[in-house]
């Protein structure tokens, strides 16, 4: 006869660099439910759309999340051009490209490093961190931030990458994918890592489909949907393909996002190649009216934003669904019938962002 | 600068975005490497000395801080690290936010910037440290006195 309980777990918690509350019922050692309770990072940021005008609302977008921060900010302004009908010059179509592209590699290193510690390989972890602080000193040199960048405005980019510059670029990410795929090899082929990762919280391609997950967690399943191909900035330009895995379980998903990092590599190589010459911004004249919804494929999943603007410098509404509030569903499904011991595991391939879920 | 002992960190997201957090972590990992002061992570606010947290207050997560410096032992010091943690920074006008991280429990060190740098954290983490020698050396003068 197995006896129930209910452990909570979080909001603070060793493994979670952010705060989530979750009730597991446990059947002795085996989680039969987990309810989640959010809302410990809500701040209330689209509402205060109506404080901030147009433009100075786009770094409290870029403030939605400290990892994608560039994604968001991107976002954003992606919609409210669109509202307005400014078409940005092809070159900051590519400089956004290149950002977003540095901007996935350093997230899911960052992710990594994470899982690495939630299965308590502390040298593993290091290691990726170590390595994402190259990417954080490429963005360094070519914005000016490390995390919160302004670099994004309404009608193209704010700063330009020279041609010295993008050459350096390119030999730093030679090197890192050198050392990129000394660090796979441990995270794919290790025998300690594959008993943690491997067999453990199923998602199925129906549940993936049903449940709405997004992103990687979606493509480990075997979904082959990526928002990038739908061309927003220079993505028709640049040739890829969404990068998927048939298996479904969390070793999958860590799979999947290491191949995403070495496509990001390509994509950068590419529009490296492939980037005209020209202005990197136009002026913006007039208000807003209109609205518009932009799709946005964040390292995360997809993140959609909605803008409504009324003709004045104030919007009417800015509305954004994220990434890890479409995944949720999908990590409570993996959670049921899993032990007590996989939890922290499970809730972090997901790559919950939890800032950018409670906004 | 002479170190006493090594001084364990306990870091909570109160609303942040993010950035503070992760440049938190950042600062321990090895290019920074604020664990050469012998700098612990600890989860446990039962073994941690110095409390960091990052992001501004809201109602619901006012009393998860609250507890978590009330759990910590005698002596400690917290550090508001990001400019949401000293006043609430961009979000200050946001309905859910009531302001920095002084408004829940008493704050002795500020590091500000959006998002703070890693530099910044270590030299807040060092103020810290010699202020956590202070508070001890008061504390045995007060245990002598009486």
């Amino acid at each position: 006869m197995s006896v129930r309980s209910i452990v909570p777990f979080g909001p603070q918690h060793p493994v979670l660099p952010e705060p989530i509350h979750l009730d597991l019922v446990l059947e002795d050692e085996k989680v039969v439910e987990a309810v989640p309770s959010i809302g410990f990072v809500h701040r209330g940021l689209e509402k205060l759309v109506e404080k901030k005008d147009y433009q100075q609302y786009v770094y409290v977008a870029e403030r939605i999340c400290g990892i994608c921060s560039f994604m968001h900010g991107m976002g954003y302004c992606e919609a409210v051009e669109h509202v307005m009908n400014v078409e940005i010059p092809p070159r900051a179509k590519y400089l956004r490209t290149i950002w977003c592209e540095m901007s996935r590699i350093h997230s899911h290193l960052l992710w990594l490093g994470l899982l690495a510690d939630a299965f308590g390989f502390e040298s593993l972890f290091m290691q990726s961190w170590r390595l994402r602080e190259k990417i954080l000193d490429m963005f360094e040199v070519s914005t000016g931030g490390r995390v919160i960048f302004s670099v994004n405005m309404i009608g193209g980019q704010r700063r330009d990458m020279d041609a010295q510059m993008l050459s350096m670029f390119s030999k730093v990410l030679d090197d890192m994918e050198r050392e990129l795929r000394e660090i796979s090899k441990t995270f794919l082929n290790d025998y300690a890592v594959q008993s943690r990762l491997k067999d453990v919280g199923f998602l199925t391609k129906e549940q993936a489909h049903e449940l709405g997950a997004v992103g990687p967690f979606m493509r480990a399943s075997g979904i082959a949907l990526d928002s990038r191909k739908l061309g927003y900035a220079a993505y028709p330009d640049i040739d890829f393909e969404p990068i998927t895995s048939q298996v479904g379980d969390s070793y999958a998903r860590c799979d999947v996002r290491i191949r995403e990092i070495f496509q990001s590599f390509d994509i950068i190589r590419q529009a490296i190649a492939k980037i005209p010459e020209g202005e990197v911004a136009v002026p913006v004249k007039g208000m807003p009216s209109g609205e518009h919804f932009m799709r946005v494929e964040q390292p995360r999943g997809e993140a959609i934003y909605y803008v409504k603007g009324n003709g004045t410098k104030f919007l009417d509404r800015v509305r954004v669904r994220t990434p890890t509030f479409a995944n949720l569903p999908g990590m409570l499904e993996t959670l049921k019938g899993c032990q007590l011991a996989d939890v922290p595991i499970l809730i972090l391939t997901i790559d919950p962002c939890i800032s950018c879920t409670e906004r | 600068m002479k170190i006493s002992k090594s001084p364990w960190i306990i870091h909570y997201d109160g609303s942040s975005c993010n950035g503070c957090d992760i440049e938190v972590l950042d600062s321990l990992m090895p290019k920074y490497d604020l664990e050469r002061f012998g700098v612990v992570n600890t989860g446990n606010p039962k073994h941690a000395d110095i409390f960091l947290v990052t992001g501004g207050i809201n109602a619901q997560n006012k009393p998860v801080v609250q507890q978590i410096y009330s759990q910590m032992p005698f002596p400690k010091v917290v550090v508001a690290v990001g400019i949401c943690a000293c006043n609430g920074g961009i979000f200050k006008e946001c309905y859910n936010i009531l302001g920095g991280v002084d408004k829940a429990i008493p704050v002795d060190i500020y590091v500000p910037g959006c998002a703070a740098r890693p530099e910044a954290i270590i030299d807040g983490v060092m103020k810290a440290v010699a202020l956590l020698d202070k508070k001890r050396e008061e504390m045995k003068k007060e245990a002598k006195e009486n």
